[in-house]
């Protein structure tokens, strides 16, 4: 069949911006609207359609660390420092507090642009989870109401007319493959990094400024050369590094397939600097093995607080954190005696800390030995009415992937939550088990490291949302999306403007079309299975350097088979060659990572069997990575290297703490 | 520079993620546009349904059938491992999903 768009490899289009917003998600959107309120000409670049991309595009149920709203009895500061502390301290302090004192004032906005965020029809009018004057209803900690529900079906598409009216320019359909940097010392071409240090300024003259970008469209292939003052990373973080089904690769892993981390490559490539990418967990979630989220009865996140039935009809017992049996349904979401808050619904194997858990279900072992049957059900019948219709109709509904596969299909197949126990399969949110080398970036793993006004280290570079080191989560990408937007639109303000580098230009062209001249049979599909299958024989669950060298070595040598390229038949199969390339990039900074860190570390997930001793203190600290003329180069920071919270934010946010916040 | 020409072929996969209507729908391509991950194009034929190239890549969240301004005209399938068991609470009788 002829391809039915126009062939334009041979097409490039020039554009210039003040900021140039990578990636489409929730966090770019919001970067694009604050960069455009905020007086600036914006691109946003999106590789799907930003009315529906992303992780979030197709829902959200929970909105997590909405600390300033009205009805929130924690603190910002409070709550940040539970976060942190529940990671060990291997933590995005900046980014959290951003989350935590701004997420509040984004679902305002959120209302504005027609996303749904309280019960206005009065559907839960009485509900312990509801609060009768604003209408807000809240999640798990139901003393501390600091999560709130939310109707999340509405929001992309509310963000995206909002990007429209604000005249942003959306480029959907849009690969970004590279970032132009202007470097004192850049050879045309080749090895443009330069020194930069975090805060994105060197004394005196930068020494290396990112540009713009680089990008090739998804249908035609054309090319583009993004010119901007300032650059946004809003693409994620990587995926398919030890995860991939060559005959499902759209279910590889938990979020959506081409959010593969290209974000993390081209800025590696360009020099920026990282920090936690050694940390990786156990997988939790694969489609090709796991049943899809939320669509099997637990006691988990969407699903969290439902009651549950052995084989036999028996209810399962509940306890807190202390093993204290918790009896009423209404206690389930209350902290245990002496217990301040607990963060989520249903404890994850990343947050294993005992301060911030809330109450859940005994372990299946436990249950076994007392003398209970598997399987295991959801019991939505027996569960209080608000309770049951806020789990099934806005929980699942409203969580991303829920509304069609779940609700829409399950009601269509004749379940009825009044009626119907759902089985559950595996244990808590897990419906499969997976072997420890099989490894995921889950919960809050690695990525870029920021400073307070959530700069990279490179000028000109800002990042946002799941593509900052320990990121997680809706709000956190609305928030810090925001709270860039609104500096790299200030930025952009006194910026001079760049001169371009046309060898720079020149040799990502070529890059990109000679896999499209290559002729190779090799496809990207085989390409992504090797680099998996190295990455969990040599980067598994324990690691040493002989390992990891060797591990880099296969990974240098599938990067040889690059020069005999990958099948490319079409732009689609261009933009997933250069994909899986970003994915192999990616996997040799997981690997360097892994190598800087000399020795094991339980918060990271990380062990060495030559450094075996875990935690040594001298080693509590962040250590980063970044190329520097080709090699990598080792650095560390303090885990609280960024002070004070209230103090570091309202330094850097005097306007928006005078006139914008709620 | 290239000038090379492009193919459409449609790949395998053990999975059919979508399934159409041809009575139902109407060509709009509503759930083509909206796909983010884009595995389908649309139909050479003006006015028929998609043409689903990639199976093997859906997401399997629904934006398309969400998206299609004509109930029922195209549905997302779930994998065949995937059907789940539920089983009503008074009777003990089982269905799947
Ligand atoms: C099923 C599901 C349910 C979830 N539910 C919740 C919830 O209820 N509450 C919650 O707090 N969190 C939830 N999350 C997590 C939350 O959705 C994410 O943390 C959030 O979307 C991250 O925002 P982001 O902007 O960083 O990334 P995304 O929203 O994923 O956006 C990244 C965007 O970058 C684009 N992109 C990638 N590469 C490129 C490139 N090279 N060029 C151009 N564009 C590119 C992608 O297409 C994508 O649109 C859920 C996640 C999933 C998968
Ligand atoms: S379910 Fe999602 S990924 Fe699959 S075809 Fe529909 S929109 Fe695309």
């Amino acid at each position: 069949m002829e391809w039915p768009y126009p062939v334009e490899w041979d097409r490039t289009t020039e554009l210039s911006a003040d900021v140039l917003v990578l990636g489409g998600g929730i966090a770019g959107c919001w970067a694009a609207i604050a960069a455009a309120r905020h007086g600036a000409d914006v691109v946003l670049v999106e590789k799907g359609a930003t009315i529906r991309s992303g992780a979030g595009g197709s829902g959200c149920d929970h909105w997590e660390s909405a600390a300033t709203n009205p009805c929130s009895r924690i603190t910002p500061e409070e709550l940040t420092d539970a976060i942190v502390r529940s990671q060990g301290g291997y933590c995005n302090g900046i980014s959290h507090y951003i989350e935590c004192r701004e997420g509040y004032d984004r679902l305002l906005d959120l209302e504005k642009m027609g996303g749904k965020i309280r019960d206005i029809d009065d559907e839960f009018r009485g509900a312990d989870f509801r609060d009768e004057e604003t209408k807000l209803l809240f999640a798990y900690d139901y003393l501390n109401r600091f999560t709130l529900r939310v109707w999340g079906t509405t929001f992309k598409p509310a963000l995206h007319e909002e990007c429209k009216r604000l005249g942003v320019r959306i480029l959907d359909r849009t690969m970004a493959t590279s970032l132009l940097s202007e470097t004192r010392r850049s050879e045309a071409g080749r090895g443009s990094q330069g020194r930069g240090r975090l805060g994105g300024q060197t004394d005196g003259q930068p020494e290396s400024r990112v540009v713009g970008a680089t990008a090739v469209h998804a249908r035609t292939g054309e090319f583009f050369v993004l010119g901007a003052k300032a650059t946004i990373l809003c693409m994620s973080r990587p995926s398919r590094l030890w995860l991939f089904s060559p005959e499902l690769p759209g279910v590889s892993e938990f979020r959506p397939p081409q959010c593969n981390g290209d974000g993390h490559a081209m800025a590696w490539r360009a020099g920026a600097e990282f920090t936690m990418m050694e940390k990786s967990v156990q997988a939790e979630w694969s489609g090709t093995r796991s049943f899809p989220p939320y669509a099997t009865g637990n006691t988990h996140n969407t699903w969290y607080a439902c009651s549950m039935v052995d084989a036999e009809g028996r209810e399962i017992p509940w306890a807190d954190r202390d093993g204290n049996m918790v009896s009423a349904v209404s206690e389930r979401y209350r902290p245990a005696p002496g217990q301040k808050l607990y963060l989520k619904g249903g404890c994850e194997p990343d947050l294993p800390s005992y301060e911030f858990q809330g109450p859940d279900i005994l372990p299946v072992d436990e249950l076994l030995a007392q003398g209970y049957k598997l399987p295991l059900y959801a019991d939505l019948p027996s569960m209080p009415e608000h309770e049951r219709r806020v789990i099934w109709g806005l929980m699942v509904g409203e969580e991303g992937k829920t509304k069609v596969p779940i609700l829409q299909r399950y009601s269509a197949a004749g379940f009825d939550p009044d009626e119907d126990l759902l089985q559950s399969y595996g244990e808590g949110w897990r419906s499969a088990a997976f072997r420890p080398p099989e490894r995921q970036l889950f919960g809050y793993p690695g990525g870029l490291m920021n400073d307070w006004r959530l700069r990279t280290n490179l000028e000109g570079l800002y990042a946002a949302g799941d593509q900052l080191f320990a990121s997680n989560c809706h709000g956190h990408a609305a928030t810090t999306g925001h709270y860039a937007g609104r500096h790299a639109a200030n930025y952009a303000r006194s910026a001079v403007s760049s001169k371009r580098d046309d060898g720079q230009i020149e040799a990502e062209r070529s890059r990109i079309y000679s896999l499209v001249e290559g002729g190779s049979v090799l496809d990207w599909k085989e390409m992504n299975a090797a680099i998996a299958e190295v990455m969990q024989e040599h980067c598994g669950d324990t690691k040493s350097e002989e390992l990891l060298d060797d591990g880099l070595t296969k990974l240098r040598e599938l990067a040889r088979h690059q020069a005999t390229g990958l099948r490319v038949r079409n732009p689609h199969e261009l933009v997933r060659s250069l994909e899986v390339l970003n994915v192999l990039t990616n996997a040799e900074l997981v690997v360097h990572a892994c190598l800087a860190r000399r020795a094991s570390a339980k918060h990271l997930h990380f062990m060495r069997s030559d450094f075996p001793g875990l935690d040594p203190p001298e080693w509590h600290k962040f250590v980063t990575v970044r190329l520097e003329n080709e090699t990598v180069v080792e650095g560390e920071m303090p885990l609280d290297y960024y002070g004070s919270l209230p103090e570091g934010y309202e330094a850097n946010n005097e306007a928006y703490v005078g006139r914008e916040s709620s | 520079m290239t000038s090379k020409k492009a193919y459409a072929i449609v790949d395998t996969a053990p999975a059919e993620p979508l399934s159409f209507d041809a009575d139902l729908c109407i060509g709009c391509n509503a759930c083509v546009d909206v796909c983010q991950v884009d595995i389908m194009i649309p139909n050479p034929k003006v006015g028929l349904p998609p043409i689903v190239l990639y199976p093997g890549e859906c997401w399997y969240d629904g934006s398309c059938v969400d998206a299609c301004p004509e109930p029922g005209a195209i549905s997302l399938n779930s994998q065949a491992k995937d059907r789940v068991l539920f089983k009503r609470k008074h009777t003990g009788e089982d269905f799947y999903t």
